[in-house]
C-alpha cells in the first residue's frame, strides 16, 4: 500500500487550470525556467514555453506574470490539536492554514488529549480528515501508551489503521530500553520512527536556551546537550537495530554535528528544522514575550548558522514548522508559565525566503526543495511539476510584502513568532492534489490585478 | 520614569536622584510624626505572589508614609487561588485607578507584562530569578551612607547566584556604580556565561581578602535535591563567611533571610562589619524615593486630576 492512500481530505472538484507565463522553479525535476503549466484531471498535463498552450475549455486561465509556480510544499510536523483543544484548532482550520501557506500535504502529530495511541482514534482522525481537511493530512501515531513513555502502543495495529509513522512528540522517548524496544518492533511493522530528542535530566525546568540571555534573564536554560547527547545515543541504537529513525526540529549545531556523524557512519537517519530555528535566536528570548517560547528554544547565532550549513550540505534533509497553536490566555502568562510552540505554516516560506534566500545564506531552489522534501522521510514522494504527476502547485509572488498578523491568520490561534514583522513572499495559489485549496483575496477570481 | 522594571532601565544619574532623594526622606523618619502628604489621595497596590517579609512590609510603611491609600493582596486567600489570571487580576485592581502597583510574582518578566496592562506605574519587587531593583537600590544606599562614593570598591558577590534575582540586580547596580563585581560559589550554582553582565566568576573564596565588600546570598535549604550541592555541610565548609574569612576592613552585607550557619557564622552577622540591619532599615526610605520617583518625581507628569470635569472655556 502506498503511503499516499493513508493521506486524507475532503476531496473536491480537480480544477483544469492554465498558470501562464510563470517562473516554474521545481529542482528535483531540474525545470528551472519562464513558461505555461496546465493542470487537468488532477494531473500537471503538461508544460511549455511561455504564451505556448491553450487551455481547454472551461479551464480557469491565470496570468502567472511576475509569479513563480513551485511544487507544493509538504510539513511533517503539524500539531492540528484535535482531539481535544479544538479552541486552538482542528483540522479544518490547521488545513486551511497549510494551504494558505503554500502546502499540499501535512503530517499532524499525536500528542492530542487523548493521545493518538489506538487504531480507533486513527481511523477517527481519518474520517475527521475526509471530511474537514482542505489539504491532504497523515497522521503519525504514539510510540508509547499515552506518550508516557513506558509501554509500546499496538504498532502493529495503529500501522494497519492507517497511521504514517510514530512519534511521541512534545517529548522524548527518554528510556532507552524503550526506544530500543520500539526500533526492534519497527522491523515487523515498518514506518518510520520521529524523534522529539531531549533528555528530560539535562532539560530540567528550562524554558529558554542556555546561554548568556539564559544568565542574564535569571530563566532556567535548556542546554544544547540535552539534545545532542539523545540524538547520538539514538543514533546509536538505531544503527546497531538497524532501525530507520527521523530527527525532529534540530536546534543545536551539536546535534548538526552528531547527525552528519550518523549520516557518514551509514546510519539511516533523516531530519528536519523549523523555519524558527533557522531564522531567530535566543536574543529574540530578552523581551520575555511568549511567542518565541518553544522547545527546543530558539538558540545562539552559531548554533542558527550550523542549522542553514546542513540545510545547505543536506544534513538537514527538509524544513518543518512544528506548527503549535496555543490558546492566547495561555500565551499571556508569564515566559516560564506559558506553553511552549508557535504557529508557522503560513509564514514559513515568506520567513525563510526573506532572511535566508534574500540575504543570499541559501538559494531560492534550495529553499525549493527543502519545503518539499517533508515527506520522504515517512515514504511519500515529493511533489513536482513534472508532466503526469499529481497537481500539487504553489503559485507565489516573492516581492509582494505582508506584515504578518495584519490581516488575522488563518489559524484557530495567534501564537506567531513572526507576528508584526514585514516578509516577502506572498502565497497567491495553492493546488493540493489537483484541487485549487488556497487562494489568497487579491488574486481571488474575479479580482482586479 | 513610568515603572521600575528592571536596574537595567536606570542610568547612573538615575539611581543617584534616588538615593539623594531616600536620604531627605530618611531625615524624616528621624522625626516623631514620619508621614509626608506627598501621594495624599493616591493609591498604591501591592500585589504579592510570593511570601515576603521585609520587601511587602516595607512598600507598605513607604507608601503609609507618603499618605497614599494602600491595598496590599497576597495571592493565597484571593481571586488568585480561584484561578484568575495575572492579566484578569491587573485589570480588576486597575478598575481602582491606582498611581503605583508594587508586584511580586515567582515567574521572570512578570512586572514588564503587569506594565503592558496597566496605565498605572508598575514596580518590580522581585520577578522570578530575574531581577529584585528595589532590592539593589537600597543595598546601594546602605552601603554609601557607610563608605562615601563607591567607585573602584571590590564587591564580591557569593553563594547561589543561579537562584538569585537580588544577585543579577547588584551585579548590574554595583558596575553602574563603578564598582568591580565578583561572583564566587561552587559551579553548579553559578550560571553559565553569567561574566557577560560585567563581573568576574570565581569557584571559591581564595583572593577574598581583596574585596571591599562581601555581598553573601541566601542558600535555600532545598538546592541540595537538585544536586547543585552535595550538602550543606560542604558548602558551609567552601563557602560560609565567618570570622577567619571576614577581615576587618571589610563590610557585610546580605538581602536576609539568613541561615545562620549556612551562608553565614554567627559571629560575623552579629559583628560591626555587618551592615545587614542596615539595609533593613534602608528598606522603607528607598521605597518611598522609588514611589516619588515614578508618582511625584520631576520627570513625571502631573498627576491628572480626577473625578473632576473641567468645563469648556467660552471662546
Amino acid at each position: 500500500m502506498s503511503p499516499h492512500t493513508l493521506l486524507e481530505h475532503r476531496r473536491g472538484h480537480t480544477a483544469d487550470l492554465l498558470v501562464r507565463r510563470a517562473r516554474l522553479l521545481d529542482p528535483r525535476a531540474g525545470i528551472d525556467e519562464p513558461g505555461d503549466l496546465l493542470l487537468r484531471a488532477g494531473e500537471v498535463a503538461e508544460i511549455g514555453p511561455p504564451g505556448s498552450l491553450e487551455g481547454p475549455d472551461g479551464a480557469e486561465v491565470v496570468e502567472g506574470e511576475g509569479l513563480h509556480a513551485f511544487p507544493a510544499f509538504v510539513d511533517p510536523h503539524v500539531h492540528l490539536r484535535t482531539p481535544g483543544r479544538e479552541d486552538e484548532e482542528d483540522i479544518e482550520t490547521g488545513t486551511r492554514a497549510a494551504a494558505a501557506g503554500g502546502f499540499c500535504a501535512i503530517l499532524a502529530m499525536p500528542n492530542t488529549d487523548p493521545v493518538v495511541d489506538s487504531a480507533d482514534l486513527v481511523r477517527a482522525l481519518r474520517e475527521r480528515a475526509r471530511e474537514e481537511a482542505r489539504v491532504p493530512t497523515g497522521f503519525l501515531a504514539a510510540v508509547t501508551v499515552g506518550e508516557r513513555g513506558e509501554q509500546l502502543t499496538e504498532m502493529g495495529e495503529l500501522a494497519d489503521a492507517g497511521a504514517l509513522g510514530f512519534t511521541d512528540d512534545g517529548r522524548p522517548v527518554a528510556n532507552a530500553g524503550v526506544l530500543r524496544q520500539a526500533l526492534r518492533y519497527q522491523r515487523m511493522v515498518g514506518l518510520t520512527l520521529a524523534l522529539h530528542e531531549e533528555d528530560p535530566a539535562l532539560s530540567r525546568d528550562g524554558a529558554m536556551h542556555e546561554g548568556a540571555v539564559s544568565a542574564q534573564l535569571g530563566v532556567a536554560g535548556i542546554p544544547s546537550i540535552s539534545e545532542s547527547t539523545t540524538i547520538a545515543r539514538d543514533a546509536a541504537i538505531a544503527a546497531y537495530e538497524d532501525a530507520r529513525i527521523h530527527i525532529q526540529h534540530v536546534s543545536a549545531r551539536e546535534s548538526v554535528a552528531a547527525i552528519e556523524q550518523a549520516k557518514q557512519a551509514g546510519v539511516r537517519i533523516t531530519c528536519e528544522a523549523t523555519p524558527h530555528h533557522l531564522t531567530l535566536t535566543d536574543e529574540a528570548v530578552r523581551t520575555l514575550d511568549t511567542n518565541f517560547k518553544m522547545n527546543p528554544p530558539l538558540r545562539s547565532e552559531e548554533d542558527r548558522r550550523a542549522l542553514i550549513d546542513g540545510l545547505r550540505s543536506g544534513v538537514v534533509d527538509c524544513v518543518a514548522t512544528d506548527h503549535a497553536p496555543h490558546a492566547r490566555e495561555e500565551k499571556e502568562e508569564p515566559f516560564e508559565v506559558a506553553p511552549m510552540g508557535v504557529i508557522g505554516l503560513e509564514t514559513a516560506f515568506a520567513a525563510l525566503h526573506t532572511l535566508l534566500v534574500e540575504p543570499g545564506l541559501i538559494s531560492l531552489p534550495l529553499l525549493v526543495e527543502r519545503m518539499t522534501a517533508g515527506g520522504a522521510p515517512f515514504g511519500l514522494a515529493a511533489p513536482t511539476l513534472a508532466p503526469g504527476s499529481p497537481a500539487n502547485v504553489c503559485l507565489v509572488d516573492l516581492g509582494a510584502e505582508w506584515e504578518v498578523g495584519e490581516a488575522g491568520y488563518e489559524s484557530r490561534s495567534s501564537n506567531c513568532c513572526f507576528a508584526g514583522r514585514r516578509l516577502r513572499g506572498r502565497v497567491r495559489m495553492t493546488v493540493a492534489a489537483g484541487g485549487v485549496v488556497y487562494r489568497e483575496r487579491s488574486f481571488a477570481i474575479g479580482a482586479v490585478r | 520614569m513610568r515603572n521600575l522594571l528592571s536596574i537595567e532601565d536606570l542610568s547612573r544619574q538615575d539611581i543617584e536622584r534616588i538615593l539623594a532623594r531616600a536620604s531627605s526622606f530618611a531625615q524624616v523618619s528621624g522625626r516623631e510624626i514620619k508621614k509626608v502628604p506627598t501621594l495624599r489621595g493616591r493609591t498604591v497596590i501591592n500585589l504579592f505572589y510570593e511570601s515576603s517579609t521585609r520587601t511587602s512590609s516595607s512598600f507598605e510603611l513607604a507608601a503609609k508614609r507618603l499618605s497614599a491609600d494602600l491595598v496590599s493582596i497576597k495571592a493565597q486567600g484571593s481571586s488568585v487561588d480561584k484561578g484568575e489570571s495575572l492579566r484578569d487580576t491587573v485589570q480588576t485592581l486597575s478598575a481602582y485607578d491606582p498611581a503605583a502597583i508594587v508586584i511580586r510574582s515567582p515567574y521572570a518578566g512578570a512586572a514588564a507584562l503587569v506594565a503592558s496592562w496597566t496605565t498605572a506605574s508598575v514596580i518590580n519587587a522581585g520577578d522570578g530569578k530575574h531581577e529584585h531593583p528595589t532590592q539593589a537600590l537600597l543595598d546601594l544606599y546602605t552601603l554609601r551612607a557607610r563608605r562615601g562614593d563607591l567607585e573602584g570598591l571590590r564587591v564580591w558577590i557569593v553563594g547561589d547566584v543561579l537562584h538569585s534575582r537580588v544577585a543579577r540586580s547588584n551585579i548590574l547596580a554595583f558596575t553602574r556604580m563603578g564598582c568591580a563585581v565578583t561572583v564566587c560559589g561552587p559551579p553548579t550554582l553559578i550560571p553559565r556565561d553569567i561574566a557577560t553582565l560585567g563581573c568576574e566568576v570565581r569557584f571559591s573564596l581564595d583572593g577574598i581578602e581583596e574585596a571591599d565588600v562581601v555581598y553573601a546570598l541566601r542558600m535555600q535549604r532545598e538546592r541540595m535535591t537538585g544536586s547543585y550541592v552535595p550538602s550543606l555541610r560542604e558548602y558551609a565548609a567552601r563557602f560560609q563567611i565567618d570570622g577567619r574569612r571576614l577581615a576587618p576592613h571589610q563590610l557585610l552585607m546580605h538581602p536576609g533571610p539568613v541561615n545562620r550557619g549556612v551562608e553565614l557564622a554567627a559571629e560575623v552577622i552579629d559583628s560591626p562589619q555587618a551592615l545587614i540591619v542596615r539595609q533593613v532599615e534602608s528598606g522603607v526610605v528607598v521605597r518611598m524615593a522609588v514611589l516619588y520617583e515614578l508618582l511625584a518625581g520631576g520627570l513625571s507628569p502631573l498627576p491628572a486630576s480626577r473625578g473632576i470635569r473641567t468645563e469648556p472655556q467660552p471662546a
